[in-house]
């Protein structure tokens, strides 16, 4: 059972299971939606801009998909609150994966990123913050 | 043809002493590899074939004049008649050497469809289709300005045959033989004779047929059949086409380049004649050699020896997955699918059914299988599925199904 609980830790099976953040704001000041094309995993996040119009002050996410997926786009959540529009473009998915703290493998990393993508291709409409590498190129303007 | 003699049962357990892979354990135990509808494992047959023209015949092939080239030439000429004799075409110059079954199929869809399709025109393929029967057609078919149509399935993910005739203007139907996603076998010939009465053309995506079950190109009915290396125990990087002559003749080239032409001149060239019209560039021999065989294994073996096997496997795992809870199976009836089998575990999504099966050393894919229509119109993202060839055993299904036992303790 070891390898398994590597994995699956409590803290993202109970993310997965006690989603934080989950909804959906009414009238966003930023939203956008993405797939992991490899599994169907979907994910969509809407925020809003405390009064400087720079800080994040509410973020909420809707999704389905694996528990590595969702439970890294809940934890991200959290993450990301209260922090800067430009910040969090900038983020480093390393500080994400220190929170999600499991040995990812190739695949199961664009699972746990996708909420990160995401919410910068989020930012990168409503502030033009530049986007991931990943998502470069695709049609997210 | 002479009658066919019923094939002994075959013995998986004795087979997978062919495959190397086998002789290796992940996570301690030995490897349940239930993913052969992705791709298949390579016997030793195929390995050493490939290896042995490598070390003794290679160079390249069609203009050497040396004895060397000559042997890689002819290498790569009886594998044509292997992919001949397997299909039953009726002549070796109706088989293209492609890189895959999605090869095969966009050379189809642009040499056939950017010539014969326009407004007016209906492009129709099926819900079950896998993407490789599906984008190449949606995008030809935005090219020419055809209509694109798609078929529908019913629940249990059998083709609406009934509403064929609703579909107006057809000028060719892609559909698969054996759907890769549930299993699904269709009713090709039914299909085929549907489209021809039309005088439109068919085209059989085969790639998940021909490693499984015995195919008659003579009797299917189709003009087109796509059939992928990789997946019937060759090597990647090869596959093949099968086209009526009459159709390949008319058609536009594919690919342009060396080995295709009959004349250049700056003003114009000349196409070669079949199949060579089709095989542009320098052929991939080896691989080609590893196709022969493997089919040569696999015809040993005894394709309907492989197909009952498969069919008890598939029909063992249906029911056992099917009496544990919270566990929803997908497609037709043993009696009408191959041997694969799509399922869901409530509140679990495949992902994670995958990586706790792979513990066990159990491997089954977790994905849309590339029929992501198919997927919207089960309403899932994706299923596990587990799919079983020659070198699977009863036992493998009991550890896939001890292991989603499990999964639903955990998830509870």
């Amino acid at each position: 059972m070891s390898e398994f609980e590597d994995m699956y830790r409590e803290v993202i099976l109970d993310h997965y299971k006690n989603p934080r953040n989950y909804g959906r704001l009414e009238e966003p000041h930023a939203h956008a939606e993405g797939q992991n094309p490899l599994c169907g995993d979907e994910v969509s996040i809407s925020l809003r801009f405390g009064e400087d119009g720079e800080t994040i002050d509410d973020v909420r996410f809707e999704g389905r998909g694996c528990a590595i997926s969702q439970a890294a786009t809940s934890m991200l959540t959290d993450l990301v609150k209260g922090r800067t529009a430009a910040s969090v473009a900038a983020l480093p998915k390393e500080e994400l994966l220190d929170e999600v703290g499991i040995r990812l493998t190739p695949i199961r990393l664009k699972c746990a990123i996708l909420g990160l993508g995401v919410l910068k291709v989020a930012l990168h409409r409503a502030k033009g913050t530049p986007l991931p590498d990943e998502w470069q190129g695709l049609d997210v303007a | 043809m002479a009658v066919q003699e019923v094939q002994p049962a075959l013995d998986a357990e004795k087979l997978r002493a062919d495959f190397p892979i086998f002789e290796q354990r992940f996570h301690g135990k030995p490897l349940a590899y239930l993913d052969s509808a992705a791709s298949a494992q390579k016997p030793r047959q195929v390995l050493e074939a490939m290896t042995r023209f490598y070390e003794t015949s290679y160079s390249n092939v069609h203009r050497g004049v040396y004895e060397l080239g000559e042997r890689a030439t002819e290498a790569l000429e009886g594998a044509r008649e292997k992919a001949r004799g397997f299909v039953n075409a009726r002549s070796e110059r109706e088989i293209v050497f492609v890189r895959n079954a999605t090869e095969a199929l966009n050379l189809v869809a642009y040499a056939w469809g950017l010539s014969n399709l326009g407004p007016g025109d209906t492009v129709l393929v099926t819900e079950l289709e896998h993407h490789s029967n599906f984008v190449p057609w949606q995008y030809v078919a935005r090219r020419t300005g055809a209509d694109f149509r798609v078929l529908p399935v019913t629940e249990a993910g059998e083709l609406r045959l009934d509403l064929l005739d609703g579909f107006e203007g057809v000028k060719v139907v892609a559909s698969g033989l054996v759907s890769n996603a549930l299993g699904t076998i269709n009713d090709v010939a039914r299909i085929a004779a549907w489209a021809h009465e039309r005088g439109a053309i068919h085209v059989c995506d085969g790639a998940q047929a021909a490693p499984h079950r015995r195919i008659d190109v003579q009797t299917l009915g189709t003009d087109f059949l796509a059939v992928s290396g990789h997946k019937l125990c060759g090597p990647s990087g090869i596959g093949f086409l099968w086209g009526r002559a009459e159709l390949l003749q008319r058609m536009e080239p594919f690919l342009m380049g060396g080995h295709m032409i009959r004349k250049v001149t700056a003003e114009e060239t000349t196409w070669a004649e079949l199949p060579a019209k089709f095989e542009a560039g320098t052929s991939p021999t080896a691989e080609a050699v590893g196709l022969g065989a493997a089919i040569d294994y696999l015809e040993a073996v005894g394709l309907d020896a492989i197909e009952r096997h498969e069919r008890e496997l598939a029909a063992y795992a249906l029911e056992q997955l099917g009496e544990l809870p919270g566990v929803t199976l997908y497609g037709p009836p043993c009696d009408r699918r191959a041997g694969i089998v799509s399922f869901n575990v409530a509140g679990v999504h495949p992902h994670d059914v995958a990586q706790l099966l792979d513990l066990d050393a159990v491997c089954i894919r977790a994905a849309h299988h590339c029929c992501q229509p198919l997927m919207r119109r089960l309403d899932v993202a994706a299923t596990n599925r587990a799919s079983f060839y020659l070198y699977n055993t009863r036992d493998e299904v009991d550890r896939l199904v001890a292991g989603v036992r499990r999964v639903i303790e955990i998830h509870a």
